[in-house]
């Protein structure tokens, strides 16, 4: 739309103080909640959060006496666990879908893409039976089996569409050449869709790290990954703010580092289907 | 001589038919793993809701496990919270979907204009979509908090209210408070995606008509907004079971309360089974929020493919 050349004037009206507008309703409360959190607790109620006299305490408090590095090491053995099973279980499934013709093939698709339309709440009640059952509740394990439900699904779909993007005729030589079909996908396939996978990988790791309602459900006393602990800080007659906004901070960065790292592949991944279609 | 041309030609035979064989199943074996794994954690659990749905079952007598048949529907369409829950359920995604949509085309049709910053912009934007919903919820509740929160200070010093709100606490503002927050959460979402589908239109239609003369608006209203409706009606879709799911802010933001104001049929679900221990009445809400969810996503898949084609 940006064909004639607007005076730069106007483009700060029309473009810029907009775009700052949005930006700051977007980053607004992310800040406001880091600024609570390096303010001290006993001034916060009374003169309000500020940057002045800054302090680190609330961070400090939050290692030493809530324990949160054991909370830290939950949230990242799950979700490096959902990682690697979904990873695994996918990329031999997305090859497959992507290089065959087969009986069933479309039903199977659909079957992956259905996973997605159903709401998490039909599967949380008969996880929690199940994993009781089994007597895995408060376990790493029940938490990566209830995320991989949703990890699955959409890495095989992420793994598809990259797979597509590798010219058949690639492996095919490999194969003339004598590979077999997994060799192929070993040795050329895989290495060109690395990428990808990395994005892919990473975005389930992103999930599975701010995923709550299964940490709630199917953790306890064990095994409490981060989220369901920055939810426990909120005591029983009084929050404590500073200590709260501190750990939504610690929380919320290894996630919003990943994300900031790889957002560009892994829009374009997600994008490509869409557009397209 | 002839016997071992024979058996050579059927061991060779047996090869290709062997290779024959692995050609076929090949497919199927790589697809196993995620099928058998998937059947395991999705598919039986979601079996296993239905059938709980129609037993009585409360976890804290776990050995009763009575047949009722449909007596938990039934129960439920006489449940009042029932109502109020749907009816919660409705004005929650019926206006949360629509805003992120509005702010997020907005939003995409500035970072599709050319200016200085707009990578810093891009990158961003996005920080909502990345960060832990408890940790959203947690932040929101902290300024809407109606002695010490932002919100009302906000307010107040640019005059739009005369006095604190409790947002929160107040049945009035809840359930707007908590739609606010989650199109915070969501519309970075719906900006990356139509983005990418702005930047699929080729330049040279917008060339094309402004040579015809075509205003501003018209070349939105007859090339772009043609050019982006395929990704919108997808992110409206994926959006769709993502606000469906994302219960979990409303769960720690006000636990539905006050009073059933913040209700919504997964929350209410959520909770029968979790502080009710009502596995059973639980999963039969579940079940029929689900179909209801389905019956609009089809309902939605047929007026959006009639208007494609």
């Amino acid at each position: 739309m940006a064909l004639h050349k607007p005076s730069t004037m106007r483009r700060i009206l029309t473009v810029d103080l907009p775009m700052l507008a949005i930006l700051a309703f977007t980053l607004g409360p992310y800040l406001w909640m880091f600024i609570t959190s390096v303010s001290d607790e006993s001034t916060l109620f009374t003169e309000g959060p500020s940057l002045l006299n800054a302090t680190l305490e609330n961070y400090a408090r939050l290692f030493r006496t809530v324990g949160f590095a054991d909370n830290l090491l939950d949230s990242f053995i799950v979700a490096g666990g959902t990682v690697i099973v979904g990873l695994s279980l996918s990329v031999t499934a997305a090859y497959s879908f992507s290089r065959f013709e087969f009986r069933g093939k479309r039903i199977l698709m659909l079957q992956f893409l259905l996973i997605n339309m159903f709401p998490l709440v039909l599967l949380i009640l008969p996880l929690f039976v199940l994993m009781r059952v089994l007597g895995l509740l408060d376990t790493h394990i029940a938490l990566i089996a209830a995320n991989s439900t949703i990890a699955i699904p959409f890495s095989i779909w992420m793994m598809v569409s990259y797979i597509n993007g590798i010219p058949r005729s690639l492996d095919e030589a490999a194969m003339t050449d004598g590979c077999t079909r997994l060799q192929a996908l070993r040795r050329v396939v895989l290495p060109l869709c690395l990428p990808g996978i990395i994005a892919t990988g990473i975005y389930i790791f992103i999930t599975s790290w701010n995923e709550y309602l299964y940490a709630l459900t199917l953790g306890g006393r064990e095994v409490r990954p981060i989220t369901v602990a920055v939810q426990t800080l909120i005591g029983e007659y009084e929050v404590q703010w500073g200590l709260l906004t501190a750990g939504g901070i610690v929380g919320a960065l290894p996630a919003t580092v990943l994300f900031l790292l790889v957002q560009k592949r892994l829009i374009s991944g997600l994008t490509q289907g869409a557009v397209k279609g | 001589m002839t016997d071992a041309t024979a058996t050579d030609l059927s061991r060779q035979d047996r090869q290709g038919r062997r290779a024959a064989l692995g050609r076929r199943v090949l497919p199927y074996a790589m697809l196993s793993p995620a099928v058998l794994v998937t059947l395991a954690i999705v598919f039986f659990p979601m079996v296993q809701t239905a059938w709980m749905s129609l037993h009585d079952y409360v976890l804290f007598r776990p050995n009763d496990f009575d047949w009722v048949g449909l007596e938990n529907f039934r129960t439920a369409l006489a449940d009042e919270v029932f109502w109020i829950s749907l009816r919660n359920t409705v004005i929650w995604m019926g206006t949360t979907i629509p805003a992120q949509l509005l702010l997020g085309l907005v939003t995409a049709l500035l970072l599709n204009q050319e200016f200085p910053w707009r990578p810093v912009a891009r990158a961003l934007i996005i920080i909502p979509w990345a960060l832990p919903s408890v940790v959203i919820a947690l932040m929101w509740v902290w300024i809407y908090d109606s002695n010490y929160g932002v919100a009302n200070e906000f307010l107040l010093r640019m005059g739009l209210i005369q006095q604190s709100i409790p947002w929160l606490a107040d049945p009035t503002y809840a359930l707007a408070s908590i739609i606010l927050t989650l199109t915070w959460q969501g519309f970075p979402f719906f900006a990356v995606m139509i983005l990418a589908g702005l930047q699929a239109i080729p330049r040279s239609y917008y060339e094309a008509a402004s040579i015809d003369g075509a205003s501003a608006w018209r070349q939105f209203w007859h090339i772009t907004l043609p050019g982006i409706s395929g990704v919108m009606m997808t992110a409206v879709l994926l959006r769709l079971i993502w606000v469906a799911n994302s219960f979990d802010v409303i769960f720690v933001m006000t636990g539905g309360g006050p009073g059933y104001a913040t209700h919504t049929l997964p929350l209410y679900a959520f909770v029968k089974a979790r502080t009710n221990l009502d596995f059973g009445y639980g999963s039969a809400i579940a079940v029929l929020f689900t179909l209801l969810l389905m019956v609009v996503v089809v309902f939605y898949l047929r007026r959006t493919g009639k208007a494609v084609s």
